[in-house]
């Protein structure tokens, strides 16, 4: 009988084939177990992989140049900032639409503090311009009020600008209800682009922002600008909107006398002549930006392209290495205070062990802010640590120790702290060295130090390997300890971290150095599975 | 107890009362008499004069004319009655504490049990490496123990001190108080935190421990699809530094409106404890014996009957465990509710953190002798927990 017969031959109870039957029960139970894990996978993915996910999203995204000034975004694209010149009229012209919608959506000021990120001073500019910009384009509203008093009349641009069925259902609103929202009048965009766009934009922000009626509010002086430009483009031809008002307005405009927005801009604010800001602008307009992480290794992203920052300026390098050798320090004490420990557990007798264990186990088990409190207390200027060292006479009393809010007083809590992380790995290490080994290598003539050296030592690595990585993972992450009792010259990047979300937020920035950290901790974590295997973490002992 | 001295350990000790114990028990002796003098502002030379003469007298006396019980008693009255003649009540318990360590001390050169770690044929070198290494690994003990007892007798402080008070070092009951533990209990700064905790709390450990159960027998499932990608997905809160899932959290949350709400609290403090669950449940699982549950469904149990009667019962033991570090996984959790939190989600561990970085109170110390007391109950439970789920598994005799 060959194998395949065989296999036709296995049927089972039902008729169906054993492969196909087994194959079914398989998927049955992946299905099943997949269903079981299910609801914690998505719970997970919700709560925590996202949040992660949108952090680093944050750190490049850059939505807001190009969100709120769209149009001046547009036209800055042909400007070159190292011709030294301010852009061109029409690139302020766009600015006064943008800048014009922002100050109604109050939008300007966050773009301003997003800006004022790369070039102190932006804040400020944009918040004083957003005062007084809808000041500009004044003369063209006069001179088309001269023109015709009925330019003035909001009725005027309704007619002009509406959809009738809008115009029909405005009319019927009560004022109670949701307002029918504006539309604008077929045809009129094509004649009229920028006058229909700033218009609808008008009308959008009365409706929305101040729960008003278009049909009484006067146009923003931009509208006018707008249509002055509208008229004065080549080959208008307006008869298709079949508004003698409009006809005589393109006749009349000819005679205007021009505004410049640019020398409004510039009357309003000297730096808005100055090209670095608009170099400012155009380098930040991409929606992607690698200016965080430029920014988070003491770079920075200039309209001439990426430079270091000033020496004085220099802060995240130097706070990156310092969190580096402080969190090694704290291994390498952990390592020293840890492996007398581990080796006296693994050498005593189990009741003995089991004693130690439970003074190892405590510390790991009491709230992180009471052993913090703890070291506060202890290591104060008048705290117990220098009072009795005066009282003992070690010291004198105008010499106490400086123990604390600095680095001394970071490595000596985070050192306690995370000591219990070294003592466990290194303990199950330890346990499982035999003991024989070390009497052989006495017995074959070594030294204590010798046996111990050659024998035990290199044994035990995998668990100095092991407890370190996690102390050192452990460490680099920190925040509240560092921050309590770290002072200025003790924190970590968490702490500037912590410092960019609440206190100065700069949530990009905060993005950036939290995405270089986890891909620190991550390649760690990467090498302690590779060591260890995640599976072999163990908690308490 | 009664110190049986062996043949060999008569022969390394021979008699060495007179160049060995009492010399070294009136260094010993030196030692802490310039301390105490330090401490109560004597001469250096009379301190050393003084301890020197009373750690070779005790060691003469003791190990010449005394055994061991009443030996110990006599050092620790002799020289707590001596205390009590020069210093008061702080005295006599200075002296006390004096008699105990010189008397140990004594006894313990003399009978020869400072060789009871090391082989009969160690060097004397050999031996005073040991010793040095016991007390070294006591000081390194001492260094992970003291901070966090130092601060029990502290939260009694009649004074608003971080340090103890010349009354309580002289043993005065008026420099004692429970004052700031009546402050806890009471002033609405601290329990209005300790309540929001408990809210928070067990809400977040009841779905971290529902989720994370079931999904920890999913993953002992013989053929689960990408089982070390789903482990890492689900672990990795516990492998991403606080600051970071809290900085996430965060920017999500308020994406989606969850920031400043108990949920976002809640579901943040869940998520963190899951890795916890899924480490402890899967630890018990491996142990799990498969042919029960067959046997189970043999006899007629349907999945649901099988998993309450039969599964759960055996890992019952890791589940509770794993709970126990979910809750205080959100009950310590400071960095995340930071963040996500807002003032009506203050926590105690928040509240401690606010008081330590602004104006620091001392009812913070009753706080956390409070915490600790927990931390201890939480311990001796699980160590209970580890033991009953060991037997019941078969792995230890118990």
């Amino acid at each position: 009988m060959t194998d395949a017969t065989a296999q036709d031959a296995m049927i089972t109870a039902d008729g169906t084939p054993l492969k196909v039957s087994l194959n079914r029960a398989l998927r049955r139970e992946k299905l099943r177990a997949l269903m079981l894990i299910a609801p914690l996978l998505i719970f997970i993915l919700v709560s925590f992989i996202f949040p992660i996910g949108d952090m680093l999203i944050r750190s490049v995204q850059n939505g807001m140049v190009s969100q709120v000034i769209p149009r001046t975004v547009t036209t800055l694209e042909d400007w070159d900032h190292t011709s030294g010149e301010t852009p061109s009229e029409e690139v302020f012209q766009a600015l006064t639409r943008d800048f014009m919608i922002a100050v109604e959506r109050k939008d300007h000021t966050r773009l301003g503090t997003r800006l004022n990120y790369e070039r102190t001073g932006m804040s400020s500019l944009f918040r004083k311009t957003g005062r007084r910009v809808d000041d500009l384009g004044e003369g063209y509203t006069d001179q088309f009020g001269d023109l015709d008093p009925a330019w003035e009349e909001p009725m005027t641009w309704v007619t002009l600008m509406g959809h009738p069925d809008w115009i029909a259902a405005q009319a019927a609103w009560d004022g109670e209800g949701a307002e029918p929202s504006f539309r604008l009048r077929d045809g009129v965009a094509d004649v009229l682009p920028r006058t229909a766009e700033m218009y609808a934009a008008f009308a959008q922000v009365v409706q929305v922002e101040d729960e008003d009626s278009p049909t009484e509010e006067e146009p923003w002086h931009i509208v006018y600008a707008s249509l002055y430009e509208d008229l004065q483009a080549d080959g208008v031809d307006v008869t298709s909107l079949s508004a003698p008002i409009l006809t005589a307005a393109l006749e009349g405009s000819a005679a205007f006398e021009t505004q410049s927005m640019r020398d409004g801009f510039i009357e309003i604010e000297e730096d808005w002549a100055d090209p670095e800001v608009w170099g400012t602008i155009q380098a930040f307009s991409s929606p992607v930006t690698a200016g965080y992480f430029l920014k988070a290794v003491d770079l920075s992203l200039t309209p001439d392209g990426v430079e270091p920052v000033a020496d004085n300026l220099t802060i995240y390098v130097e706070l990156f290495w310092r969190t580096m050798w402080m969190s090694m320090t704290i291994t390498f004490s952990c390592i020293l205070l840890g492996y007398p420990i581990a080796w006296l557990m693994a050498n005593l007798p189990d009741r003995s062990a089991n004693l130690i264990m439970i003074l190892v186990l405590l510390p790991f088990w009491t709230s992180l802010l009471v052993r913090t409190s703890a070291w506060k207390v202890l290591l104060q200027r008048q705290g117990v640590v220098n009072d009795t060292l005066v009282a003992i006479g070690l010291i004198g009393d105008d010499g106490r120790l400086a123990l604390i809010n600095n680095v001394t007083g970071t490595i000596i809590a985070m050192t306690h702290i995370l000591l219990p992380f070294m003592i466990l790995p290194l303990y199950s290490v330890m346990k499982g060295i035999p003991p024989s080994y070390l009497r052989a290598a006495k017995s074959l003539g070594a030294t204590n130090v010798t046996a111990f050296r050659r024998v035990y030592f290199p044994q035990s690595v995998p668990g100095i390997g092991a407890g370190s990585i996690l102390v050192f993972i452990l460490s680099i992450g920190y925040y509240i300890t560092p921050e309590i009792v770290g002072g200025t010259k003790g924190v970590f990047i968490s702490n500037r971290i912590a410092y960019f979300i609440s206190d100065s937020p700069n949530w990009g920035l905060a993005a950036a150095l939290g995405t270089i950290l986890l891909v620190v901790v991550l390649a760690l974590y990467w090498a302690y599975d590779k060591v260890v295997g995640i599976d072999n973490v163990k908690l308490g002992g | 107890m009664n110190v049986q001295l062996t043949a060999a350990d008569r022969a390394a000790q021979g008699d060495n009362l007179i160049p060995f114990a009492m010399p070294i028990t009136g260094l010993l002796g030196a030692v802490l008499g310039v301390l105490l003098g330090q401490l109560v502002g004597l001469n250096l030379v009379f301190g050393i004069i003084v301890g020197t003469v009373l750690g070779a007298g005790v060691a003469f006396v003791l190990c010449r004319y005394l055994d061991y019980v009443p030996g110990r008693w006599a050092a620790i009255g002799g020289l707590a009655l001596l205390g009590l003649i020069f210093g008061g009540i702080a005295g006599l318990v200075a002296g006390a504490v004096f008699g105990a360590v010189l008397g140990w001390c004594a006894y313990w050169l003399h009978s020869g049990r400072y060789r009871a770690g090391v082989p009969p044929y160690a060097t004397p070198g050999q031996v005073l490496w040991h010793n040095a290494f016991l007390l070294i690994c006591g000081l390194i003990l001492f260094f992970l123990i003291a901070p966090i007892l130092t601060i029990i007798p502290l939260s009694f402080n009649a004074q608003d001190f971080f340090t103890f008070t010349p009354k309580m070092l002289a043993f005065d009951p008026d420099g004692y108080s429970l004052k700031h533990y009546r402050d806890f209990f009471t002033n609405d700064e601290w329990t209005v935190p300790l309540w929001n905790s408990l809210k928070i709390a067990p809400v977040a450990t009841a779905i971290s421990v529902t989720l994370g159960t079931l999904a920890a027998i999913g993953l002992s499932q013989s053929h689960v699809p990408a089982r070390r990608a789903i482990m890492a997905i689900l672990i990795s809160p516990m492998i991403v530094p606080l600051i970071i899932s809290a900085a996430g959290m965060y920017f999500f949350y308020s994406r989606i409106g969850l920031q400043g709400t108990y949920w976002g609290v809640v579901l943040a403090h869940a998520a963190l404890g899951i890795p916890f669950v899924i480490i402890t449940v899967t630890a018990t699982l491996v142990g799990f014996d498969r042919s029960l549950t067959r046997a189970a469904a043999n006899m007629g149990a349907n999945p649901v009957t099988t998993f309450f009667r039969v599964q759960m019962p055996l890992i019952l033991p890791g589940v509770v465990s794993g709970g126990l570090f979910a809750f205080i996984t959100s009950f310590d959790e400071v960095v995340v509710v930071l963040f996500v939190g807002s003032a009506g989600q203050q926590t105690l561990p928040w509240q401690m953190f606010t008081g330590l970085r602004e104006q620091i109170s001392p009812t913070i110390l009753a706080a956390a002798t409070v915490l600790i007391s927990i931390s201890i109950v939480l311990l001796v439970t699980l160590e209970f927990l580890r033991r009953r789920s060991e037997r019941l598994r078969g792995l230890s005799p118990g």
